[in-house]
């Protein structure tokens, strides 16, 4: 369990780092364009993943 | 040439606030030190009260001056400006200021316990205890010094431009805020900074967030704002965001970026100075808030076109758009909270390059004490204004970026040093010689550039950052060092 929690942590450089996957101007999202928005929304994500990360551990 | 340069100042209201408020930093955390009393003298005059803090931060102050340091002026300052110069390429410092938590997440609650064991203070600290090797700490304290310098000429380069805008002519102001500085370090040690981060912090996010409110709203809402910049832009590819080519070196910068944020003197400094290691795991749930400010500070190298500032110097961008959108008084205080921006960083970059010299690099007897600190501190502060004064900018810019290439090359003595995989000293040392040396080659045949290209048969190339190659050079010479010493060491042993 302890693993694939850590496993956790790969998410974000996975989205991030495969940038042709959000290389892209649609859809957009309030006027931003999706390179923006989607980059900008994995702030949240990789917070609530690390989160998740240290309340398994600590389980 | 530019828009908004000769356009009057904050007046006399947006100077009077950025007065009260830089005088006021200085002073709350040049007394960080008496008000917080405790056993008086006792307690300010170890060199681990003064340069770590004791080891004393929670949470929340652990939170501010993590963040007051990693996000620096010269981020307030470079980011926008790169985004303006760049246009999208410029925003690889939001996945680079995103993916450097996991990192740090899984790194640093490791290396904060082996400092805590060993009273260790410096990255140098820890490797020497971890090899038993002399030269790996003196090499490893000499790499983190040089890469921490340049950076710190950046804060003064930063606080420059804002004085600049303010309409504080030539070289005084500088002088001015750099004694400031040196005061305030002298007298607050790491504590300084604690205190005040919490101030500079919170005039950023209003700074910033009043800016990324109000100035789309001048310009006709966020679809306005990209439609126009990306006028001002070379077109990317249909389809694409990215320029043609672009996709891989932004890739590799973040992952780059992230690696070595952690290895900087200053923000292990901020790290170590943790209360324990739940402390760090903590942040780094609690630190991508800043990276959400980042990406918004960012923006502001967009807007700046859609605003119609049209400059050679994109440094100056932040500040004329301050001056362009804000009635004198606000825009005063947004300069201000830039200032004190450049003032956290420095003084935390001080005292961590401090720490360098006299744990690790200086002979024993010239180490002893919180005198020495300080005065080593004020030297490195020294160098640092020899820098901006002397030398021009560009040079601090780019030593800024080799210091990058650079830093990255401790990663394997400092963190592979935590794994079970036991590379030798030997190995390790060879390592570090080939990254710094091919990376520092690297940067030189390419005119200065981080990225290098990688001929991929036939025509094809490939931008790759350089610190990466550099890191790969270093590994690979690392382990096949260790690999060859270890059989005949045993035979011998």
């Amino acid at each position: 369990m302890r693993r694939i929690a850590w496993l956790l942590l790969l998410l974000p450089c996975a989205g991030l780092l495969w940038v042709p996957f959000y290389d892209r101007p649609g859809p957009a999202l309030l006027g931003f364009p999706f390179f923006y928005w989607y980059q900008l929304a994995w702030i949240p994500v990789t917070s609530v993943l690390i989160w998740l990360v240290w309340r398994l551990e600590r389980a | 040439m530019n828009a908004v340069h000769g356009a009057a100042g904050p007046g006399a209201a947006g100077i009077a606030v950025f007065v009260l408020l830089f005088a006021l930093t200085i002073l709350l955390g040049a007394s960080a030190g008496w008000r917080r009393g405790r056993t008086g003298r006792a307690a300010a005059e170890t060199t681990e009260e003064w340069g770590l803090g004791g080891r004393s931060f929670g949470t929340w102050i652990t939170w501010f001056l993590v963040g007051g340091d990693f996000y620096t002026a010269y981020t307030v300052i470079a980011v926008p400006a790169l985004v303006y110069a760049t246009g999208a390429y410029g925003f690889f410092a939001l996945p680079y200021t995103i993916i450097v938590y996991p990192f740090v997440y899984a790194v640093m609650p490791r290396l904060w316990q082996v400092a805590k064991a060993g009273g260790h203070a410096t990255a140098a600290d820890i490797v020497r205890a971890r090899t038993g090797s002399r030269a790996l700490e003196r090499v490893v304290a000499a790499t983190g010094l040089l890469a921490i310098l340049p950076y710190i000429a950046l804060q003064l380069v930063g606080m420059r431009t804002v004085l600049g805008a303010l309409g504080l002519p030539g070289e005084v102001p500088l002088v001015v805020a750099f004694t400031a500085l040196a005061a305030y370090t002298w007298l607050g040690g790491l504590h300084a900074p604690a205190v005040t981060a919490f101030l500079k912090d919170v005039m950023i996010y209003v700074a910033v967030i009043a800016a990324v409110t109000v100035i789309p709203r001048h310009l006709g809402g966020y679809g306005a704002v990209f439609a126009e910049a990306g006028r001002h832009m070379r077109p990317a590819p249909a389809g694409h965001v990215l320029g043609a080519g672009q996709a891989v070196p932004y890739a590799t910068l973040a992952l780059s970026s992230a690696l070595a944020a952690f290895l900087y003197p200053h923000t292990l400094t901020g790290v170590l100075a943790a209360r324990n290691a739940d402390t760090i795991r903590r942040n780094a749930v609690m630190l991508p808030a800043y990276t959400l400010l980042l990406g918004l500070i960012a923006l502001l190298g967009l807007m700046a076109h859609a605003a119609g500032i049209s400059t050679t110097h994109p440094n100056t961008i932040v500040p004329s758009l301050f001056l362009l959108v804000f009635p004198g008084w606000f825009a005063g205080f947004c300069l201000a909270a830039v200032a004190i921006g450049a003032l956290v960083p420095a003084a935390v970059m001080a005292v961590g390059a401090a720490n360098l010299l006299t744990r690790n690099l200086l002979p024993a007897p010239a180490r002893a004490g919180t005198r020495a600190a300080q005065v080593m501190a004020l030297l490195v502060k020294v160098a640092a204004l020899g820098f901006v004064l002397l030398l021009d900018p560009l040079f601090a810019i780019d030593l800024q970026l080799l210091g990058g290439v650079w830093v990255l090359q401790t990663l394997p003595a400092l963190v592979l040093g935590l794994l079970p995989l036991r590379l030798t000293p030997t190995g390790l040392l060879m390592g570090w010689a080939a990254g710094m040396a091919g990376g520092s080659f690297m940067v030189f045949a390419d005119g200065l550039k981080p990225v290098h290209a990688l001929h991929l048969g036939g025509q094809e190339t490939v931008g790759v950052s350089t610190a990466l190659l550099a890191l790969l050079l270093n590994l690979l010479v690392a382990l096949g060092v260790s690999l060859l010493a270890r059989p005949t060491r045993r035979r011998a042993g």
